[in-house]
C-alpha cells in the first residue's frame, strides 16, 4: 500500500455572480456560495440533513436552465454559470416568503428567517386576510412534558420527517399525511405522540425552522413571556449519559438550563441527540 | 454488535452504525434477546446467556478449518497460534450450536462474513463484560480479530463501547488500582520514580484493590475507612445487601456526590459536589479516546463545591499545603508533563480543535483515530499479540429445579443506571420496572401481563410486575434496574464476580417466579404502582 497516497478532490470551475471560482467536484451550488461568502437563504435545508428541496427559497439562476434551480441540491458542473441575485431570483424568493408567511405564523421562526423576509421586502399581507388563508386553525398539541407541536406554524419543510427517519434517528414516528391543502405532519393513524413510535430524542425539534416543534421548557417560557434569548448564554460540554462523547450546548437563562442542543458540525453527534442527552439535564436543578 | 444494545445504550453511536448500514455495511448482532439493535441487523444470533466464549471459539474454528485465516498477519504479529488451533478444535459447528443454542449455519455465516470482509469491527458492551468470565469473553473476541487481521487498521478493529462519559478518562488519569496516570504501571519502579519526582511524594509500590477486592477487605476488617467519589454502591453493587453490610462495618465513610444517594445517607461525612458536565470545567474522554472539554454552564447549588477544591482542601486539612489552588487548566497542563500519550494535547488545542484522540505525543501530532497499528509495522512494533486459550464456563449462578429461569439485566433508552440522574425528567416512554417473561414461561407459571409476582434468587426475593414478551426465548427473563427505590433488582442479581476484573455477573442470575396471589385475584390495584 502506498502510505503517502493522498486523495485530492478534483476541482470544478464555475462562474458565480460573474466571478470565476473553483470548488470541489460534488459540491452543491449552495456549498459554493457559502465558500465564496454569498449569503443564501434556506428553510428546508440543514447541514446535517439530506436536501429534500421543497421550500425553494434558495433558488438561483443557472444559464441554460429553463427554471430556477434549488442551490441546496444542484451539484456544480464544469463551466456552469450561476447568478444568485437577479431580479428573477429576488422575485421568486420574495414570493416564497410571502406565500409561507401568509399561511403560517412565522413569529417564532429563527431570527434569520425574519431577516430574509425583510431583506426581500416580502409583504405576506398582499396574499389576503391571514385569517382566511392561514393553515387551518388547530390547537397546540401538548401531550407530554417534553414536546410541544404547534402545527399552525408548520411550513411542511419535512426536516422533522428526515431527522426522525433516514437522516438520523431511524425511528419513522412521523410522516406527511394528506394531500394538497390537507397535507400535514402526522404520527401513524394520528395517534398521540406518547402512543406513537416516538422515542423523544428531540431531533425533529432541533431541526424545525419555524418553531412549530418546540421543547416544552421553551414553549412554556414563551407563553409566560419570560423567554429572552438576549439574556441567554450557551456553554458547550459533554453529555454524561454514556461514553459516546456527544457535545451538548446548554442554553442558560437566569442560571437555569432552558434548552439543550448539539452543534450540527460536531463529528460525534452531527447535531442529533437521544432522550437522555436532550432532556436528562433536569437533575442539575433537582 | 456482540452483547451490545447500542440502539438503547449508545443511541448516537448507533446513528453512525446505521449510516454504515445504509452505505452497504452488513451488521450481525449476538445477543440473547432480539433487541432494538438486532432489529436493524442482517442477522441475529440469539445465544444462550453466558455462552459467548463458546460461540467465539466456534467462529474461530470455522475460520481456521475453512482456510480463511490471515496467515501473514498471524505469522507476523501474533503468538500462540498453534496452541490456539488445537485448543478450539473441539468447537465444531455442531458442538458450538449445542452449547450456544445458535444454529450451525448462522455460526458458519458469521465466521465467513467476518473473515472475508475487507474491513470488520466487533463492538461490545456489558453483555460481554458483566460476566464472571468478562475478561475471558473479551479475549475470545480478540482472538477473532487476530485470526483475520481485523485490528490496527483504519475501519477494522475492536470497539468496547463505554458506559459513562469519562470512564475512559478516569482510567487514563490513573483511577485504577494498578495504574498511574497514562496507564503507567504502579509496580514499575522506573515509572513510580518518575511520578515521585514530579509529585514530590512516595507512592506505595504495590497495586491497590479494585472495588470487589475493597469489599472483601472490608469483610476482613483490613479496610476501615473509605472515601467514595461519585459512586452509589448501595444501589449499584450486584449484591446490594452485602454491600450495605460491608459499608456499615467501616469506621469512617466519606462520600462525595451530587445527590443524596442511599450511599450518601450512610456516610459519616458528606462532601456535596458540583456536577461534572454542567457545573465544572474540565475534560471528558469518550469511548474512542477523544478528549473533549466540559464547561460549566450553571453554578453549583447550595454548599456544593468544585471537586478540585474539595480535594485540595482535604489535602490541606491533612497537613499538605503545597497543592495551591490550581485551575482545571493548570491540572491538565501538569498531566501533560507526566503522561506521554497526552503530551501533545495542550488546553488551547482542546479548545480550538474540539476533541483530540490519544495517543497524541507532540503538539504537531493530529491524534490517533485507531490503536494497535504497531502490529502491522515491519518489524512489529513492540510485543506481539497473544492468542488466548480461555475456557467457556457457564454462569456461576447455575440453573436448578428451584431456580429454573435465567435473568439478565438490561437498559432502557430513557433511564440511566440506578436512576439517580434520570428520575428527574418525566419521560413519556418510561414504563417502570417489569420482569419480562416469554409467552411459554408465563403460560407455564399461570401468570398474565401486568400481574405482580414474587421473583426469588439464591440471594433474596422481590416483588415485580410481569410483562409478557412475544419473541423472548423460553427460559430467559430480563429487567432493567433503573428504579431501585421501588424495585431493588440488585437484591436478586448474582454476587459472582470476574476474578480478573472484579466486575459482577449482572447478566446472569438464576431465578424463580412465584404467583403472589391466588388464582383470579390478580387485580388492577396491585399493578402499575409506579405510574
Amino acid at each position: 500500500m502506498n502510505e503517502t497516497a493522498v486523495s485530492v478532490s478534483t476541482m470544478v470551475e464555475i462562474s458565480l455572480d460573474g466571478e470565476s471560482v473553483r470548488v470541489p467536484e460534488g459540491s452543491t451550488i449552495l456549498d459554493a456560495c457559502r465558500r465564496e461568502g454569498i449569503n443564501t437563504p434556506t428553510l428546508c435545508w440543514a447541514e446535517n440533513l439530506t436536501p429534500v428541496n421543497v421550500c425553494r427559497v434558495c433558488v438561483v439562476e443557472v444559464e441554460g436552465s429553463r427554471v430556477l434551480v434549488p442551490s441546496c441540491s444542484r451539484k456544480v458542473e464544469e463551466g456552469m454559470v450561476v447568478a444568485t441575485d437577479t431580479e428573477r431570483v429576488r422575485t421568486s424568493r420574495r414570493m416564497v416568503y410571502e406565500l409561507l408567511a401568509s399561511s403560517v405564523e412565522m413569529d417564532r421562526a429563527a431570527p434569520e428567517v425574519q431577516a430574509w423576509i425583510d431583506h426581500y421586502g416580502a409583504r405576506p399581507e398582499r396574499m389576503g386576510d391571514p385569517a382566511e388563508i392561514a393553515t387551518q386553525a388547530q390547537p397546540v398539541k401538548v401531550q407530554d412534558d417534553l414536546y410541544v407541536r404547534d402545527y399552525e406554524r408548520c411550513i411542511l419543510c419535512y426536516k422533522c420527517v428526515e431527522a426522525c427517519g433516514d437522516d438520523a434517528q431511524h425511528t419513522y414516528a412521523i410522516a406527511t399525511a394528506g394531500r394538497g391543502f390537507g397535507a400535514h405532519i402526522s404520527t401513524e393513524h394520528d395517534v398521540s405522540l406518547p402512543d406513537s413510535a416516538c422515542v423523544y430524542c428531540g431531533n425533529c425539534i432541533g431541526v424545525c425552522p419555524t418553531g412549530a416543534l418546540a421543547f416544552k421548557t421553551e414553549h412554556d417560557m414563551r407563553e409566560a413571556g419570560t423567554w429572552d434569548e438576549s439574556r441567554q448564554s450557551v456553554a458547550t460540554t459533554v453529555c454524561s449519559f454514556c461514553g459516546v462523547g456527544c457535545n451538548l450546548e446548554l442554553h442558560v437563562q437566569d442560571e437555569r438550563i432552558v434548552k439543550v442542543t448539539s452543534p450540527a458540525d460536531h463529528s460525534v453527534t452531527y447535531g442529533h441527540l437521544c432522550i437522555k442527552g436532550r432532556f436528562g439535564w433536569q437533575h442539575a436543578h433537582a | 454488535m456482540w452483547g451490545s444494545n447500542a440502539r438503547n445504550a449508545h443511541p448516537i453511536f448507533f446513528h453512525h452504525a446505521l449510516r454504515g448500514v445504509a452505505n452497504g455495511a452488513r451488521m450481525w448482532t449476538v445477543d440473547p434477546r432480539r433487541t432494538g439493535t438486532a432489529k436493524f441487523a442482517d442477522h441475529w444470533l440469539g445465544l444462550n446467556v453466558g455462552t459467548d466464549i463458546g460461540l467465539a471459539h466456534g467462529v474461530a474454528r470455522e475460520i481456521i478449518v475453512a482456510g480463511l485465516t490471515n496467515d501473514e498477519f498471524i505469522e507476523h504479529a501474533t503468538t500462540g497460534y498453534e496452541e490456539f488451533v488445537a485448543f478450539v478444535e473441539p468447537w465444531t459447528l455442531e458442538h458450538t450450536s449445542a452449547v450456544t443454542g445458535v444454529p450451525a449455519e448462522a455460526i458458519r455465516d458469521l465466521a465467513h462474513a467476518y473473515a472475508t470482509a475487507d474491513k470488520a469491527q466487533i463492538c461490545w458492551t456489558l453483555g460481554i463484560t458483566e460476566h464472571h468470565t468478562g475478561v475471558d469473553n473479551v479475549q475470545s473476541l480478540c482472538n477473532l480479530s487476530l485470526l483475520t487481521g481485523h485490528v490496527g487498521r483504519w475501519g477494522s478493529g475492536l470497539v468496547p463501547l463505554r458506559g459513562q462519559n469519562n470512564v475512559q478518562g478516569g482510567g487514563d488519569m490513573g483511577a485504577l488500582p494498578n495504574k498511574l496516570t497514562g496507564f503507567q504501571d504502579v509496580e514499575d519502579d522506573e515509572a513510580r520514580a518518575k511520578f515521585e519526582a514530579a509529585w514530590d511524594c512516595t507512592i506505595p509500590p504495590a497495586n491497590g484493590w479494585n472495588l470487589t477486592q475493597m469489599f472483601e477487605a472490608m469483610e476482613r476488617d483490613e479496610l476501615k475507612a473509605v472515601y467514595c467519589i461519585g459512586e452509589n454502591p448501595v444501589d449499584s453493587e450486584a449484591d446490594a445487601k452485602h454491600a450495605r453490610a460491608m459499608l456499615e462495618r467501616l469506621d469512617c465513610l466519606v462520600v462525595q456526590d451530587v445527590f443524596m444517594t442511599r450511599t450518601v445517607e450512610m456516610a459519616d461525612v458528606v462532601f456535596p459536589a458540583a456536577l461534572g458536565w454542567a457545573e465544572s470545567d474540565g475534560t471528558a474522554t469518550n469511548s474512542e479516546r477523544r478528549v473533549q472539554r466540559m464547561r460549566a454552564a450553571v453554578p453549583p447549588p447550595g454548599q456544593a463545591r468544585q471537586e478540585v477544591e474539595i480535594i485540595n482542601d482535604l489535602a490541606a486539612a491533612m497537613g499538605d499545603d503545597r497543592w495551591g489552588n490550581p485551575t482545571p487548566e493548570d491540572l491538565w497542563e501538569e498531566l501533560r508533563t507526566v503522561s506521554p500519550m497526552h503530551g501533545g494535547m495542550s488546553w488551547a488545542r482542546l479548545e480550538q480543535e474540539g476533541g483530540i484522540q490519544w495517543p497524541c505525543p507532540t503538539e504537531d501530532h493530529p491524534g490517533s483515530p485507531f490503536l494497535h497499528g504497531r502490529l502491522w509495522e515491519r518489524p512489529v512494533g513492540g510485543r506481539r499479540a497473544p492468542f488466548s486459550c480461555v475456557e467457556d464456563q457457564p454462569p456461576l449462578d447455575e440453573l436448578s429445579d428451584d431456580f429454573p429461569l435465567r435473568l439478565t439485566t438490561v437498559r432502557a433508552l430513557d433511564s440511566y443506571n440506578t436512576g439517580v440522574q434520570t428520575e428527574h425528567f418525566n419521560s413519556p416512554i418510561r414504563t417502570g420496572e417489569a420482569l419480562s417473561l416469554s409467552v411459554a414461561d408465563a403460560e407455564a407459571l399461570g401468570v398474565v401481563d401486568g400481574e405482580l409476582v414474587t421473583v426469588s434468587s439464591r440471594r433474596g426475593s422481590i416483588e415485580m410486575t410481569v410483562e409478557v414478551e412475544e419473541h423472548l426465548a423460553v427460559g430467559l427473563c430480563h429487567t432493567t434496574f433503573h428504579f431501585p427505590e421501588t424495585t431493588d433488582v440488585n437484591q436478586i442479581t448474582s454476587d459472582a464476580v470476574d476474578p480478573k476484573a472484579g466486575t459482577a455477573e449482572f447478566k446472569a442470575a438464576a431465578i424463580r417466579v412465584d404467583k403472589l396471589v391466588a388464582e383470579g385475584q390478580a387485580d388492577g390495584e396491585l399493578v402499575g404502582d409506579r405510574a
